[in-house]
């Protein structure tokens, strides 16, 4: 047997502080209550940093900051001299990546192999992309004057807090507008290294704010009257209540929320490639992705011959140590995820669904779970309904396409979805007729910056990524 | 699956009888999704082999190198002094292994032989007309003949790429049976010298798409090929990571459906520690442990060798010697 020393990538390159303030104004600085929280790194439970939390006196500051940032430097700004900045940010994102990859990965639990191949090189792509438009907002079909908006509240999640970081800033930036941004609770590191790199490429102040925190402190910040646009991505429920915050204002919203999608394998499918697809749409950064392919929906004439080959590959995944260059699944990002995680396969266990995990050790402290697939499941099994948002998939068979399309809509969400099959013309006979932004065909989780990414029914609106992302920073 | 493997192996041994049967068989396999299998095999190229791990994937990697030398110009004293390479390749070294044969063309079969006689070290000669094998069906058997009676087990056959590519699998398939008799008796094992093994050459840089990669994988599996391998190393595209994982992903099913366990060859190009750990890593996870072994995974190379010595005198002493330190053959 061939067994793969351990390749752990060096922690020395990151300069981790014993606690980080707010970045408001071209400054870091204490909260004016002197709240503080820790961050942990999920995959050993130790404690990285203590992170300011921002209270209403902080988020007003900040978004003072954004406006007069926005009114004197940042909106009279030529485009091309935005653009100077955002190219010079990408540069340093490229330079510093293999720190932001460890910092990334020590605080959300992620494989070095994900945030180092996967996360950073498309954070530093949109900066990058974006940087283009700029100075070509013009011609960007959006009339021939379009104008920012002004301050933009934006608050990400924790599955991707650089990347998400990116989605949010580099098209608010491109368009004229100067940001409050609040990243997750669990995950507040990264944005804060990159509020030194908004220094370091000497970002006039103001122009980046980053408010770390809680819900409370999201909830301030998408409620402040000086906030002109609101961008959210997180959970359904939390969206629903910014919308309804939000309503009636003048306020700009798009929210990109939750997701079950369906990712369909016909008996014509590729079936080695299918597999990789498969476990790719489930297992990629632990099931933690709001687009993830949690429903697999396999042609039942072929369904034996898939999961046979699903299970043999899933017993060659290697979970561990997040800084493992070998690991392909890492930690949980937080107590309170597993246990949501927990109690929803649970439920499929009780709703009589059949569960099944390869053999597989996990280190004792830490937040870890198996990768986990459910046979037999229903449309009516809450594994089948609801986001479960971990390394867990539900598997469900079909027989005709009608039959597919039919199961793969009937969700309240709409995000995303995946064909598999050898045949050009049912792939495009399915994607008209699947209710979801993005619809992969024989690939899966596949990101691009010049590629608009969001969501039908409950999960959410508005488009991020491509020219379309610029429409929700633009007084269109 | 196990319960219908009997009927689908006898089913499987009567595809060669008719064309219409091979056809719809080969043309019946799953395709191959390009970009889908250019980047798991990418992927897997990013695997970090360290320490105790790559001490020992260097060593495998020395015992799986078929030691090969196909040139015009090749000598009887060039050829002996390769096999005395094969057998002890790092001569500062004892506990270095030995490779796993060395492939050399029929005409200088014989002079390996008196060398390699005894040691383990296996002996593999090229045969069929090769590179190009356009030549008559009887010209190649009478080469492969010559080979084996010289003292090659194991021959390397070229498939006829013109007649794949053309459709007429029957007419591969039956040169393949051909060749396979040609290499001895089957049950020669029990009489004498057993016969000698057969390696199939699909040269699939002339093979263009995936898809086909994987039909002429199982067309020599069907036809008995011991082996399948990649490339002659006489074309510009030689062996390549993904084509590998194809024919691996088609051995692991050849098994799976019929119980025979087939190996595989990548050959061409490969000629750093490197890239044939990326290879290894390919088998571990694509194919899994039983093939991980010599009898089961071989690299074609020559120049090969010597980087892995380097590596390995690297781990050993912590310095890296400069490559005048190892023979040039």
């Amino acid at each position: 047997m061939f067994e793969y020393a351990p390749a752990p990538e060096s922690r020395s390159v990151v300069d981790l502080k014993p606690s980080y303030g707010l970045f408001v104004d071209g400054d870091f600085v204490d909260p004016a209550d002197g709240g503080t929280f820790k961050t942990v790194n999920p995959s050993s439970e130790e404690v990285l940093a203590e992170v300011a939390e921002a209270g209403a006196q902080d988020v007003d500051r900040a978004v003072r900051a954004a406006r007069q940032a926005y009114e004197r430097v940042w909106g009279p700004m030529p485009g091309r001299d935005r653009a100077k900045y955002l190219f010079r940010i990408a540069r340093i994102i490229q330079e510093r990546s293999r720190e932001l990859a460890v910092l990334e990965s020590l605080d959300n639990g992620k494989p070095i192999r994900e945030s180092r191949d996967v996360d950073l090189p498309l954070v530093a792509a949109h900066f990058f992309y974006y940087a283009g438009w700029a100075d070509k907002l013009e011609h960007a079909g959006f009339g021939a004057n379009p104008r920012p908006l002004g301050v933009a509240a934006q608050v990400i999640p924790w599955n991707f807090p650089l990347l998400m970081l990116a989605w949010k800033i580099a098209p608010a930036l491109a368009a004229g507008n100067t940001v409050v941004l609040k990243p997750a609770e669990t995950t507040p590191l990264t944005a804060l290294l990159f509020a030194e790199i908004c220094q370091q490429a000497d970002l006039p102040a103001g122009v980046v704010n980053i408010v770390t925190g809680a819900g409370d402190t999201g909830r301030v910040l998408v409620e402040h009257p000086g906030v002109d646009k609101v961008a959210f991505t997180g959970s359904t429920e939390v969206g629903r209540a910014i919308a309804r915050a939000v309503a009636g204002t003048r306020k700009k919203l798009t929210l990109e929320l939750g997701g079950k999608a369906a990712n369909i394998v016909f008996d014509d499918a590729p079936v080695d490639q299918a597999v990789e697809g498969i476990v790719t749409g489930i297992f990629f950064n632990q099931g933690h992705v709001c687009c993830a392919g949690s429903r697999l929906l396999i042609q039942e004439n072929v369904a034996d011959r898939v999961l046979e080959s699903l299970k043999r590959r899933m017993a060659r995944l290697r979970v561990g140590d997040p800084l493992d260059k070998n690991t392909d699944i890492g930690a949980i990002n937080s107590a309170a995820q597993l246990a949501r995680i927990r109690e929803l396969s649970d439920a499929g266990s009780a709703e009589g669904a059949e569960r099944w995990s390869p053999p597989c050790e996990l280190p004792e402290r830490g937040f870890w779970f198996a990768p986990t697939i459910f046979t037999g499941v229903t449309q009516a099994h809450r594994i089948a309904r609801e986001e479960i948002f971990g390394p867990v998939l539900s598997v469900l068979t079909f027989r005709t396409p009608a039959e597919a399309v039919e199961k793969a809509n009937n969700t309240p969400y709409g995000l995303s979805a995946g064909i598999w099959t050898d045949k050009g013309s049912r792939i495009l006979w399915m994607a008209d007729r699947l209710r979801a932004g993005v619809v992969w065909a024989n690939t899966f989780n596949k990101f691009d910056p010049t590629s608009p990414f969001g969501g039908y029914k409950e999960s959410g609106y508005g488009r991020e990524g491509g020219r379309h992302g610029l429409e929700g920073y633009l007084n269109v | 699956m196990t319960a219908t493997a009997t009927s689908a192996r006898s089913e499987l041994s009567e595809l060669g009888r008719s064309e219409t049967a091979l056809r719809t068989f080969l043309h019946g396999l799953p395709g191959v999704d390009q970009v889908g299998a250019e980047q798991r095999a990418a992927q897997l190229g990013t695997r970090s082999i360290k320490t105790t791990a790559k001490a020992q994937a260097i060593d495998l990697a020395i015992r799986m190198v078929d030691l090969t030398t196909l040139e015009g110009a090749d000598t009887p004293g060039k050829v002996r002094a390769l096999a005395a390479k094969a057998l002890r390749p790092d001569p500062a070294d004892p506990s270095c292994p030995h490779v796993g044969a060395v492939c050399v063309y029929p005409a200088m079969v014989p002079h390996v032989a008196e060398v390699l006689r005894g040691s383990g070290v296996h002996l593999a000669s090229v045969a069929t007309a090769f590179p190009s094998g356009q030549a008559p069906l009887e010209v190649k058997l009478a080469d492969t003949r010559a080979a084996v009676a010289a003292g090659a087990d194991e021959i390397d056959m070229v498939i006829n790429r013109g007649a794949f590519l053309a459709g007429r699998y029957s007419e591969v398939y039956d040169e393949i049976v051909a060749v396979k008799e040609a290499c001895g008796s089957a049950d020669g094992g029990r009489q004498g010298r057993p016969a000698a093994h057969l390696k199939v050459i699909l040269e699939t840089g002339e093979l263009a798409t995936y898809d086909n990669v994987r039909r002429a994988s199982w067309l020599a599996m069907l036809a008995g090929g011991d082996f399948i391998k990649t490339s002659t190393g006489k074309v510009p595209v030689a062996a390549t990571l993904p084509v590998t994982l194809v024919m691996l992903e088609a051995v692991r099913d050849f098994r799976a459906a019929t119980g025979r366990q087939v190996g595989v060859k990548p050959a061409g190009g490969i000629k750093t520690t490197k890239d044939a750990i990326k290879y290894l890593v390919m088998v571990n996870e694509t194919v899994g442990a039983d093939w991980l072994d010599p009898d089961w995974f071989r690299f074609g190379a020559s120049s090969l060798l010597n980087d892995l010595l380097m590596q390995r005198t690297k781990l050993t002493t912590g310095t890296y010697s400069g490559p005048d330190y190892f023979t040039l053959d």
